[in-house]
């Protein structure tokens, strides 16, 4: 029996990528190779100030002095980074009055993966801040948000613009030298986003980035920045895809979220990298930090994720709880298929008294591939009444691929309530015969299922969001069935 | 509609199946009875396709086409259903979500357009009233946390939303109090017409004052050594299996 099922669910795990494809427009890149040069042409380039070559660089050198850790449950390939560009931006052609201008290349582009850049977005109130490689190509909705004070940019623009804001801001949740990865980015990060929403604002409408990896070799550093002053609110969208690519792709970037006395930040997204093809060649490696700082009383900071893609995930949306009452969500479904390998997880920082985090986590391994969960909850000694529940929940189609918990607990303050509940599960032969038998096919049957067990998640995502990840997760399971 | 001959099937190499002879024609109603492990359930699940067992030998004709030819979905989309002795749950997933996504790709196999949202929820109130199932039932998810009765009700509910032309009910009455099983039967019956026909496995006699049967088979170590009119069961009731046995 258990033949049977791993066969039908082998079949419907071994899949190609959808969203192989590359657009072909010309790009302006620098030579390979990263050395102080390298960072000072990055600077130069995108006309930076003074004080933002000297982060960059100050980076760079401590970067050079750190090395790679190896406490995740990954098998990380040496990577070169000798042999990345890192800077590419597409050309421009003209200045853009109107979407019409945007080359057409681009938008097919969008198209393709059903993000329509256009009239649709702005009827169903998305503003869409488009990442095309390094340098944004169009922003939309600016103006609408400008009345209200709220800034949404380009990270370059930002540094522009709002020096000030940028500055102030600009590692205060993620120190250039975190980590090996977050030092790497803040030397040589292209570009990303930039969001501000003054004081007492309640951002109307969503903030999406799309974010896509497309010249060949070139390392994507993603700089993302959200502050939410006093008593302000936003939710915030961002989500990938990636064209099919034989070289391994490096991904670094660093998403650092600001909140204040009062304010709210929902953060929602959806990560689909190009995972590798079957046999597990290719794909990108995805190593991020996304951290907040919940550094006001009563602020709030949730964490949504999605992550289907990517050879190697290695990503901890993090949240520190340092104002007084302040309340942190994570809620993660990572898919793996294939060779693929997630380490993912969250922390949980308890600083303020009567902070409360959640954490729910939903894992699916697929095919050979290895998904752990990596969690910590920290309450530290003047965090009294932290409560922290945390549920980590794994499901495995098949039996050679791996599901891991690793949740740490480190509490040192004694009136903390610290709970975790995990499960693991198999999708049986019995529910897709169930299916099959009320004439739903086996691909759609294991998309009923696996939507199913990720609702919890899935049901914190805005809206259409939550109906492209439900499309996602089918097909990054999805294969060569009948 | 369903003509089966000299079907033979294995589980795991050990053969359940010796030579089946059946036929069912529309409008009729069959019951099929048998001591435990006789070979009711396997009968059952190898016409609806499961592939865990293998059909080693013998024929199955249904409305002209070789059944076993086909795959599970697209038997139930030409008709065939499985009324399910244990309904399978399926976490997060709601009533409604499923039953829309069955009666789609049903739908979709037949070569017809979706049904649109408020057909589906008039079809959806219409249907529930024939099982008595509650409204806050089809909100939850498929099985899960649902009484024995209540999964019962819920086959039958998904019996009468996909309309199939050959019902194959697994004991659908193990488990259930007498009110539940009048609903439940009571159900079938309504549903019953000229054009379909309803296959019945069953242990007990009691379902059958219910669903009152064209023909009586018994199913013994994977063969059917005797068949009748509903007055068999009653036989069956009152003097068990043992005389047909001795008999053989």
């Amino acid at each position: 029996m258990s033949n049977d099922q791993d066969k039908i669910l082998e079949e419907v795990t071994g899949s190609d990528y959808k969203y192989g494809f590359v657009t072909d427009i010309e790009n302006d890149a620098i030579a390979k190779g990263l050395s102080e040069d390298t960072v000072r042409l990055i600077s130069e380039k995108k006309k930076e100030p003074e004080w933002l070559l000297e982060y960059r660089l100050n980076a760079y050198r401590h970067w050079l002095t750190m090395e790679q850790k190896e406490w995740a449950h990954l098998d990380i390939p040496e990577i070169d980074f000798q042999n990345i560009i890192y800077y590419s931006a597409p050309k421009p052609k003209k200045e853009l009055a109107s979407m019409d201008e945007v080359d057409p290349d681009l938008r097919e582009t969008f198209e393709k993966l059903g993000i329509p850049l256009d009239e649709q977005k702005l009827l169903s109130g998305v503003a869409v801040d488009a990442v095309m490689d390094s340098v944004s190509v169009k922003t939309t909705f600016k103006q609408n948000l400008a009345e209200l004070g709220i800034i949404f940019c380009s990270f370059s623009e930002a540094v522009q613009e709002y020096p000030d804001l940028v500055k102030k801001y600009l590692g205060s949740v993620v120190p250039s030298r975190d980590n090996y990865y977050a030092a790497l980015n803040s030397a040589v990060f292209s570009d990303g986003s930039f969001c501000y929403i003054p004081k007492g604002v309640r951002c109307p409408m969503e903030l999406s980035t799309y974010f896509r990896i497309n010249a060949a070799n070139t390392g994507q550093f993603e700089r993302t920045l959200i502050v939410a002053d006093e008593g302000s609110y936003v939710s915030y969208l961002e989500g990938c895809t990636a064209p099919q690519r034989d070289e391994n792709q490096l991904h670094a970037a660093i998403v650092e979220i600001y909140v204040h006395k009062d304010a709210e930040v929902k953060y929602s997204t959806v990560q689909n990298w190009y995972p590798g093809d079957k046999e597990g060649k290719g794909g990108i490696y995805n190593f991020v930090t996304k951290r907040g700082m919940l550094h006001g009383d009563n602020s709030k900071l949730s964490w949504t994720q999605v992550e289907t893609g990517s050879a190697i995930t290695w990503k901890y949306p993090s949240c520190i709880l340092k104002g007084n009452n302040s309340t942190a969500e994570f809620y993660s479904v990572a898919v793996t298929n294939n060779y693929q390998q997630a380490d993912t997880g969250t922390k949980m920082i308890h600083i303020g008294k009567n902070t409360k985090s959640t954490i729910v986590s939903k894992g699916i391994s697929a095919g050979k591939s290895n998904n752990s969960y990596r969690g910590l909850v920290k309450v530290a000694k003047g965090a009294e009444n932290a409560r922290n529940f945390s549920q980590c929940d794994s499901m495995l189609l098949g039996d050679k691929c791996g599901a891991h918990t690793y949740p740490y607990l480190e509490v040192d303050n004694p009136t903390a309530i610290v709970e975790h509940e995990a499960t693991t599960s198999k999708i049986g032969e019995d529910q897709i015969f169930y299916c099959n038998q009320r004439g739903i096919e086996t691909e759609d049957a294991i998309g009923l299922i696996v939507n199913g067990y990720a609702k919890e998640v899935l049901n914190q995502l805005p809206m259409e969001f939550a109906v492209e990840a439900q499309k996602l997760l089918q097909i990054s399971l999805e294969g060569s069935v009948g | 509609m369903l003509s089966i001959k000299n079907l033979k099937a294995n589980i795991n190499g050990k053969e359940i199946l010796k030579g089946i002879n059946l036929e069912v024609k529309a409008g009729e109603v069959h019951a099929i009875m048998g001591p435990n492990g006789s070979g009711k359930s396997t009968l059952a699940s190898v016409l609806a396709g499961r592939e865990i067992f293998e059909v080693t030998d013998g024929h199955v004709e249904y409305m002209g086409e070789d059944l076993l030819e086909l795959s599970v979905e697209e038997r139930a989309s030409k008709g065939i259903f499985l009324g399910f002795q244990y309904p399978v749950e399926i976490p997060g997933v709601s009533m409604v979500n499923f039953m829309k996504a069955a009666v789609n790709a049903q739908r979709k196999h037949r070569g017809e357009e979706p049904i649109n949202a408020s057909e589906f929820l008039k079809l959806m109130r219409e249907k529930k009233d024939i099982v008595e199932l509650d409204s806050k039932l089809t909100g939850r998810s498929v099985n899960e946390g649902f009484s024995g009765g209540e999964k019962k009700r819920n086959e039958i509910f998904q019996m009468a939303m996909l309309e199939p032309k050959l019902s194959i009910l697994d004991e659908t009455d193990s488990g259930l109090d007498i009110d539940a099983l009048r609903i439940v039967a009571n159900g079938v019956t309504k549903l019953k017409n000229k054009d379909n026909a309803t296959v019945v496995i069953t242990h007990y006699q009691r379902l059958l004052d219910y669903i009152v049967p064209d023909f009586v088979h018994v199913l013994y170590k994977g063969k059917i050594i005797k068949s009748g009119t509903k007055e068999l069961a009653l036989e069956l009731e009152e003097k068990g299996y043992d005389w047909l046995i001795k008999d053989l």
